[in-house]
């Protein structure tokens, strides 16, 4: 977008660069804030239906669809009270560390081809790893507050979290192998076409394996069954039992926004991403359309297919959440050890063995070659590497990854310069 | 406005923020807000990774000393923290030994770092004023410094050293120590479960009748 600005409106690199910057902050940080006003009002109005009643019916006339922006409203209008005994620093500061790291992981995340913010070849990694910090907001508010149920919800979110960081790291690692890259956007390439391209019928243990992540995300984003950190039968309301206003609702706010993130991380790595059940960009002849617009409505298309899987994967929490009791500590934890890491070891050996034994798959025929995209970097790399062991023929690029990919702060400084 | 290094300005607000929360951590007697700290200090070196272009080590700092370390941090505060908020006295003769060590290790890394051909060039660049010239094409002109790549793709199994066949890039010949990596590996895994059956509670279950738990 930047070359964009630059190149085509003839703006000075600052202006464009800071600009494409802001644009993109300000697209980001809406999916976060205005799906969460949708995801409110829409678990409102589940948890309704299944428990027999209506949800919010009346505010802005029908469907009570203005329900979320009144409670805001209500939120901005509380005191903002403090406790006494409380570390006044951490706890104010709690909330922002949450929902940074919640809206940091949207950075990484590609929401049709080619369209993430910041391209990364370890995408994949990027997000589990902005994503595990968001429990240090909540051991933090547990601390800070003084409180004995705080710090009992905290501990349990801080036990609960690592724990399930296991298992989460090992599902998430399937599709990476299979696909060869932890790049978002070519692992949502690989499985263009029909939906029997998406990995999660790539392979028996493949489609296991989803359901493994499932739970560990279910688990990892703090839902129910496994609310404990604000289990209110036993912990008033756990880690934010202290909280009010304001400050409160920025915790909820991370709670929608990494559900919405672990839901697009599922929805890229088991299903297809952007490609549709049905190819329908390429039927329309979108996806190689030379023409910019018709591209760009291709992606559009896309990106409203990625955004729908990515909503039903939170109506799915909203389901399971309403539909399940909450589980004991010791269920979760039983549940972590002895079910979900020896189910996602196995299957992890499982897949492996399948990609050794069909290279490929069974059924799939993606138009990228999985094992071109696997070699071609290896290849690249350890060519780039040897470079300066030759005769120097390019040795201005020998090291660094100039040579493959422009690498954001090189290409800036050169453009800013 | 042109002449502006942006390179540099983002790379001088990760570090002082670094160096700042680093202070703050060492200044704080207060063991929470020193985690946090922690937090913020090896979050920005993160982000100084993420500026060189090295997403991977700058996800794996964020990953490993980040979020792992400081939730184990916490955890250990939390569970062997007798008061409600736990605030930490140094002693003089603490300061001047982590002052002696501290510095000690400063002055290493001070003196390797001057050491770089590389950088020296740079500064000499900067010096003579024409700051906006470095392109990357300048930078990496410049002698290739030894690097550890071809050791880590080797141990990745792709020996950079054989690439003299171009036609089979990953055969056997080229398998370069993958095993022995992974064996390595799973070695440290067998000391973790050792260690966990070590430290295990060696009490037996009471007879059945004399206690309600089990």
């Amino acid at each position: 977008m930047a070359e964009y600005f630059n190149n085509s409106w003839g703006w000075a690199p600052w202006l464009a660069y800071s600009l494409a910057a802001v644009i993109q902050a300000t697209l980001l940080i809406n999916v976060v804030a205005g799906g969460a006003l949708g995801f409110i009002w829409m678990e409102r109005k589940i948890a309704g239906r299944i428990q027999d009643r209506l949800g919010p019916t009346r505010v802005g006339g029908k469907f009570g669809w203005l329900q979320t922006l009144a409670d805001g409203l209500k939120l901005l209008t509380k005191e903002d009270l403090m406790p006494n005994g409380a570390d006044g620093m951490l706890f104010r500061i709690a909330p922002y560390v949450s929902f940074c790291a919640s809206f940091a992981a949207y950075a990484a995340l590609p929401f049709a081809f080619d369209w993430v913010a910041l391209p990364m070849n370890v995408g994949v990694f990027f997000i589990i790893a902005v994503l595990g910090l968001e429990v240090f907001g909540v051991i933090l508010a547990g601390y800070a507050s003084a409180s004995k149920w705080s710090l009992f919800g905290a501990m349990r979110e801080a036990a609960q979290v690592v724990s399930y960081e296991v298992p989460l790291g090992m599902c998430v690692v399937v599709p990476v192998v299979i696909a060869g890259t932890m790049d978002l956007v070519k692992i949502g390439q690989v499985q263009e076409g029909w939906f029997v391209n998406w990995f999660v019928l790539h392979d028996p243990f493949t489609f296991i394996i989803f359901w493994v992540y499932l739970t560990c995300a279910i688990a990892s984003v703090n839902r129910a069954p496994f609310d404990l950190a604000e289990a209110e039968s036993e912990l008033v309301a756990g880690f934010h039992t202290e909280y009010s206003g304001l400050r409160w609702s920025f915790f909820f706010m991370a709670e929608y926004g990494s559900m919405f993130a672990v839901s697009g991380l599922a929805a890229i790595l088991f299903f297809g991403g952007w490609n549709g059940p049905v190819p329908i960009t390429h039927w329309l002849g979108l996806d190689t359309a030379t023409n910019p617009f018709l591209f760009y409505l291709g992606n559009l298309l896309g990106m409203l297919n990625f955004i729908f899987k990515c909503v039903l994967g939170v109506t799915f929490m909203m389901w399971v959440r309403w539909t399940l009791p909450r589980l004991r500590i010791d269920q979760v934890m039983k549940t972590c050890l002895k079910y979900c890491t020896p189910i996602a070891a196995v299957m992890f050996l499982g897949a492996v063995l399948w990609t050794y034994c069909f290279p490929g798959g069974l059924w799939i025929h993606p138009s990228v070659p999985m094992g071109d995209v696997r070699e071609e970097w290896l290849g690249n790399t350890a060519r780039t590497a040897a470079e300066p062991a030759g005769q120097g023929g390019q040795a201005h690029f020998a090291h660094g990854a100039s040579q493959n990919e422009p690498v954001p702060g090189v290409t800036l400084n050169a453009k800013g310069g | 406005m042109q002449a502006i290094h942006w390179h540099s300005v983002f790379f001088l607000l990760f570090s002082l923020l670094a160096c700042v929360f680093a202070l703050a951590v060492v200044f704080s007697s207060h063991i929470v807000r020193m985690a946090f700290y922690l937090v913020l200090s090896l979050g920005a070196t993160a982000g100084l990774f993420f500026l060189a272009g090295a997403d991977f080590v700058g996800s794996m700092q964020l990953l490993i000393y980040v979020g792992g370390t400081l939730v184990l941090l916490v955890f250990g505060v939390m569970l062997t923290a007798q008061g409600p908020f736990v605030s930490m006295k140094t002693r003089g003769g603490d300061w001047v030994l982590s002052a002696l060590v501290g510095g000690a290790l400063l002055a290493v890394l001070v003196q390797s770092a001057f050491k770089i051909p590389d950088w020296q060039n740079h500064a000499a660049v900067v010096a003579d004023g024409e700051s906006a010239a470095i392109s990357p094409e300048r930078m990496t002109s410049a002698q290739a410094p030894p690097t550890a790549t071809r050791l880590g793709l080797g141990l990745l199994g792709a020996r950079v050293d054989r690439l003299d066949r171009p036609e089979t890039p990953l055969t056997a010949t080229m398998a370069g120590y993958l095993l022995p990596f992974e064996i390595v590996s799973v070695h440290l895994l067998v000391v973790l479960i050792g260690a966990a059956y070590l430290a295990r509670t060696k009490r037996r279950a009471r007879p059945r009748g004399t206690g309600a738990d089990v």
